[in-house]
């Protein structure tokens, strides 16, 4: 249970210092690295490119260069309604989830770190019992309830079982933040006369902003990339989030690989700019849940 | 729900009362206690543990989720998952992943770590290249693959067809299918394992190393007798998320192959999904969750116990 919030995972971070390297060893470092990285970007790069291409193109020459490029492909799909009602969807999901997830997470982490009061560990035990599972155990018993409560098809069916599944990990990563805080703080500010409520509103909350960093990209990737959830909860196409909708367009291009190439690299082109803009952040939060 | 949440708070007062005057005296602690935790106790009952509860009740029943369940058929929704040959296949595929997530992708993992550590020019940047497909949504790998693995027009088709030979579809054959997908598996999460090590490697005390230097050491010898002894927790924790990550492995399944050729590639969690959501057997689909969620606490349970008691 080392502390990563104050400790993160940081890519950038100056490598080990050391005498310089032999150029045999560096030139077997950079090939072994080159030949990684290829396999990682090529079906990356072939990908975007084969949205430029005909489908005839494709197959024959499904490395290179396109030989003629069908910018339409992308521009037919940047100009429809469905790319950016899905993206739309995506972001107002995950926009949702980031925020409950906060609010209710702080609050309770709060409480645990905090408030002394009767059954506290158990309390902090059961909510720990979440991490052990994933959403899919109970995936049909929830979708029953959602369906009786009538959020079958609304966002918030969506929503609600994707914070609730969040809140585990949260927890924990928040109370062990707030108890990382100084404690002179807690006392200066009792001393004054301030209150549980005042404190975490001006004291805890204004102090924890990596925290709420590291949660806040924790939800909003999961929530983003999530399949099942949605899949299973949300019935009307004009609600899909992304990962659902290139699913549909799939099923509807089956073949013409060069316009659901084009499709998916549209869609995933915001992973892509948001994580080389924050990589720094989204390493760090990605990995602390893992190191917690 | 609200009785649970004011149980605890109730007893708190008199607890309170001896240990700390001082703290018992601060404003708000009821209001604080009363607001904060029952929205996420309320949530995580409702959609988290009511829920489980419920796969565990409805497990016994012949349900298609109308009405209440009637049809109590006691333990016959696990006996047919035990006899059912798909759920086998997702079975001994879950180990597969596992498998291979030790023997290949932790050791690659490991031995990439090691060289972007090292001092040279560009090793951030390898780290963000090869980060990058953790990132990517698990539907998008699985679609990209799908392209890659294509036999028309993929990257697979294109080299055998440069070399004049007709390509297979790997991902329609059943022997090739599960393979195939392994591969994607690799490629996807390797990068995450390698930043867990970048970070053990990170926090290798320097002085050791230039210990072992000092006495003459060579390269292998350094990483064999003192980098990996030191790493061992990050080799466990990292196994550790390989063994959760299987289990949940559905999202690429999907457009990759959807659990098929003929179940060659089913994972417990597809498995799940075709044969409890897609035929509304709500009984035998919690069953399936119901095992699922056995299996994960029990190999969560005793890999913590047995591996990580000390980490």
């Amino acid at each position: 249970m080392t502390d990563t919030a104050t400790n993160p995972i940081d890519a950038a971070k100056a490598q080990t210092p050391g005498r310089s390297l032999r150029f045999g060893t560096k030139a077997y470092l950079y090939t072994c690295l080159i030949i990684f990285a290829a396999v990682v970007v090529i079906p990356l790069v072939t990908t975007a490119l084969g949205g430029f291409k005909t489908l005839g193109d494709l197959r024959g020459n499904a490395f290179g260069l396109p030989s003629t490029w069908m910018v339409s492909n992308y521009a037919d799909i940047l100009f429809s309604q469905r790319y950016w009602l899905q993206m739309g969807n995506s972001l107002l999901i995950a926009g949702l989830t980031v925020f409950l997830t906060l609010a209710f997470a702080a609050m309770a982490a709060f409480t645990f770190a905090h408030v002394k009061f009767f059954g506290s560990q158990f309390l902090l035990n059961y909510f720990l019992i979440g991490l052990m599972f994933p959403a899919a155990t109970a995936i049909l018993p929830l979708f029953i309830r959602i369906r009786d409560l009538g959020l079958l098809d609304t966002y918030w069916g969506v929503v609600l079982p994707q914070v609730a599944f969040g809140l585990g990990m949260s927890i924990l990563l928040f109370r062990n933040y707030f108890r990382s805080l100084p404690t002179e703080l807690f006392d200066a500010a009792f001393v004054d006369g301030a209150g549980y409520l005042r404190f975490f509103w001006h004291i805890s909350l204004p102090l924890s902003r990596p925290i709420i960093a590291t949660v806040g990209i924790i939800s909003f990737v999961g929530s983003w990339n999530s399949y099942i959830l949605p899949l299973i909860m949300l019935n009307s196409e004009s609600k899909y989030p992304w990962p659902l909708g290139i699913m549909v367009y799939r099923g509807e291009f089956s073949t013409d690989w060069q316009l659901i190439l084009a499709f998916i690299t549209l869609t995933i082109l915001p992973t892509v700019i948001v994580f080389f803009a924050a990589q720094k952040h989204i390493i760090a939060g990605l990995t602390a849940g893992a190191v917690k | 729900m609200t009785e649970t949440v004011a149980a605890p708070g109730l007893s708190a007062g008199t607890a309170l009362a001896r240990p700390k005057v001082r703290r018992a005296r601060i404003r708000g602690k009821w209001p604080v206690l009363v607001l904060f935790l029952p929205p996420a106790l309320l949530l995580f009952t409702v959609f988290v543990i009511l829920p489980m509860g419920e796969a565990a009740w409805y497990s016994f029943y012949n349900w298609n989720g109308y009405g209440l369940p009637t049809q109590w058929i006691g333990w016959k929704n696990y006996e047919l998952i035990f006899r059912q040959g798909a759920f086998r296949n997702a079975l001994v595929n879950n180990g597969l992943i596992i498998l291979v997530s030790i023997c290949i992708q932790v050791p690659l993992a490991l031995w990439l770590a090691t060289m972007v550590t090292k001092h040279i020019k560009g090793a951030t940047f390898f780290r963000l290249i090869f980060f990058l497909p953790y990132v990517l949504a698990d539907v998008a790998a699985g679609m990209i693959w799908r392209f890659v693995y294509d036999g028309e027009f993929g990257l697979v088709a294109n080299i055998y067809h440069m070399m004049g030979l007709n390509a297979p579809f790997w991902l329609a054959d059943k022997n090739a299918a599960f393979s195939a997908v392994l591969g994607v598996i690799v490629w996807k999460y390797f990068g995450f394992h390698m930043m867990l090590f970048i970070a053990g490697l990170q926090a290798i005390d320097k002085s050791v190393l230039e210990a072992a230097d000092i006495d003459g050491a060579t390269g292998w010898q350094k990483f064999r007798q003192v980098t990996l002894p030191l790493l061992g927790s990050t080799v466990r924790l990292s196994v550790f998320f390989a063994v959760i990550g299987s289990l949940q492995l559905f999202d690429m399944i999907m457009p990759l192959t959807g659990g098929g050729p003929s179940n060659s590639t089913q994972t417990l969690v597809t498995f799940l999904y075709s044969f409890g959501v897609m035929r509304m057997q709500v009984g035998f689909g919690s069953a399936v969750g119901v095992v699922l969620f056995v299996i994960c606490v029990t190999l969560a349970f005793s890999y913590k116990r047995i591996f990580m008691k000390n980490d």
